[in-house]
């Protein structure tokens, strides 16, 4: 490396060039990939930016129409600020809860003996890949007579006359929709957890015994989590995504759309626009604006993870 | 495994932590209970009022019925679950050979922009598929691929959460491992075949469970339309959606889409927590 900084840039270039000369074989490898992943994760980035400064209904040739979409978006949509109010309540929300129980849950595992551990951790991880199994909320909660807990409430005299329309009365549809997210949004991180709470070696625990942490939170705080920077990291990725992307559900529970828009997420919106009107450059503004928030609040939560432990 | 620490938990912190475990699974198993009771539910029993959880004279019926609509069906069940099952097949084939080809150069070498793809890579581990479905049907419509199984099966090899898995438990595999196989002259490829594969085999046993479990429940409504290219989802969600009368019949639905990623999931266990165990993001 000493050298290379005396290196001049021709020098340098030449370098390069030989450096990936010599690793033909390496792109041959990568190329198969990289092609698939350029052109449907990397170029539908790209695409969207493009069309956001565009009116484009897929039959007609797009036109430019500069801002429009974002200033129609920012201060003529109402319905756009309902959805980023929702969805940031719901990211805000259930990321955060969501990543602290998966940790819990996943440190409270860690001591159970090993039957146990693999019966909880499917109970736990359960919910989040049960395909539509978060229908079933819809019959918990339903308004009508077989809903679970109206029927529950007025069993134990809670419910009495109008039972309580928890999917269509604005009042109730966040609350609902929150604990089902919540329900299901332990995900890959809590897995990770679990795996990376197995691999601290324990040595680490008594050389920490020997250095003063005194109670188990120390211990957590010294040890556990600064060992588990890599995984705390994938589960905030995973969160990040997994509430700022909330679609499904609250189509399946509350409809769509949804009453008042009570529960419309950004990606609802995007939906709207993009699979139903057809408006494509206004769908893509949308979506680019959701990247940029979801980048932005991974960066964030990058710069806060590597503060653990100091 | 640290038995000399576990001591440290007080007798009332382990009656804590196995009550908070006891509650909050029950509220995680509630409404998996809640599906499997009220797929054997009797017509009667489905609309009791006031509802019951548990079945009280389970019965068969709800997945005779379900048979009966199937071979009713327009087109031919097998040939929704034949989509379903090719889709799933090919797509998570194609993505575990070229994801884990390209991420054995990525983690056991380095050449000029390898380190800046992988970056990549976990930035977009962020996009959720919704997200990128709109962009991702232009595209499609440009490859002239709407309404073909390909635009379900090819984005499914770019899937960024199995690459960046197969990356980072390659990480664990000892460079000299490699070295050796070279010295004996063994080439590239079958050094990645012969070698590579067989000793990451917990990571793409865990990346085709990911994989079988995202495209299993794929409906992919978005991009294909003909009835016959459709998938098995997709023609479950039609029959839940005839209404009351289909209420005893979706209930064996959702039991059995629910019962097939549990069982991948249940057989793959010990396999995924060891690939999980090197799913740390690095700085």
């Amino acid at each position: 490396m000493e050298e290379s900084r005396k290196m001049t840039f021709a020098e340098r270039k030449k370098w390069f060039l030989y450096d990936v000369k010599m690793s033909k074989t390496y792109y041959l490898f990568l190329f198969p990939y990289v092609l698939v992943f350029f052109t449907f994760m990397v170029l539908p980035v790209i695409i969207s930016i493009y069309y956001s400064f565009t009116y484009y209904n897929v039959f007609e040739p797009a036109r430019f129409v500069g801002m429009r979409n974002y200033t129609t978006l920012l201060l003529g949509d109402d319905v756009f600020l309902r959805s980023v109010t929702n969805t940031l309540l719901m990211a805000l929300i259930t990321g955060p809860v969501g990543y602290l129980m998966a940790f819990i849950f996943a440190w409270f595992i860690h001591g159970l003996p090993r039957f146990l551990r693999t019966f909880a951790v499917l109970i736990f991880y359960a919910p989040t890949i049960s395909g539509n199994v978060f229908m079933i909320w819809a019959l918990i909660f339903s308004g009508d007579q077989y809903g679970y807990i109206n029927a529950m409430g007025r069993n134990m005299g809670l419910i009495t006359g109008q039972p309580i329309y928890f999917l269509t009365n604005p009042e109730y549809m966040m609350p609902v929709i929150l604990i089902v997210i919540l329900w299901m949004s332990l995900g890959h991180g809590f897995l990770s957890f679990v795996a990376g709470l197995h691999t601290i070696d324990r040595s680490q625990y008594e050389a920490g015994y020997i250095d003063g942490v005194r109670n188990r939170w120390q211990e957590l705080w010294y040890i556990t989590l600064p060992n588990m920077k890599g995984m705390l990291l994938f589960g905030a990725v995973m969160a990040i995504t997994q509430s700022f992307g909330v679609a499904d559900v609250t189509v399946a529970l509350c409809g769509f759309p949804s009453t008042d828009y009570a529960v419309h997420t950004i990606v609802n919106h995007l939906v709207d626009y993009g699979s139903l009107r057809f408006d494509m450059g206004y769908a893509s503004a949308i979506a680019t604006i959701l990247f940029l928030m979801m980048i932005i609040c991974n960066k964030y939560i990058q710069k806060f993870i590597n503060r653990i432990g100091s | 495994m640290k038995a000399g620490l576990r001591q440290t938990r007080s007798v009332w912190g382990n009656i804590f932590v196995y009550l908070m475990l006891a509650l909050f699974g029950a509220f995680f198993a509630f409404p998996l209970v809640f599906a499997i009771n009220h797929a054997f539910k009797p017509l009667n029993e489905l609309f009791l009022f006031p509802p019951r959880l548990f079945v009280q004279q389970p019965t068969m019926s709800n997945f005779q019925d379900l048979f009966a609509i199937m071979s009713r069906s327009r087109i031919t069940f097998s040939r929704y679950i034949f989509n379903t099952v090719f889709i799933t097949a090919a797509g998570t084939f194609g993505h575990i050979l070229i994801a884990s080809m390209g991420a054995y150069v990525v983690s056991k070498y380095r050449f000029p922009g390898s380190r800046t793809f992988f970056k990549l890579v976990i930035i977009t581990l962020l996009f959720s598929p919704h997200v990128l479905a709109i962009p991702r049907f232009l595209v499609m419509n440009q490859l002239k691929w709407i309404d073909t199984y390909l635009a379900v099966i090819i984005p499914a090899f770019a899937m960024p959460i199995g690459f960046f898995l197969l990356k980072q438990f390659m990480d664990t595999v000892p460079m000299t491992l490699i070295e050796a196989a070279k010295i004996d002259g063994a080439k590239e490829f079958s050094i990645f075949w012969r070698i590579v594969m067989p000793t990451v085999k917990p990571a793409w046993l865990t990346v085709m469970v990911f994989s079988v479990l995202n495209l299993w429940s794929a409906q992919a409504t978005n991009f294909i339309f003909s009835e016959e290219l459709k998938t098995l989802p997709y023609a479950l969600s039609q029959i839940i959606g005839g209404g009351v009368q289909r209420a005893g019949v979706g209930g064996a639905v959702t039991l059995f889409i629910m019962i097939v990623p549990l069982i991948v999931f249940i057989s793959a266990q010990s396999n995924i927590i060891e690939t999980m165990a090197s799913s740390g993001i690095k700085e």
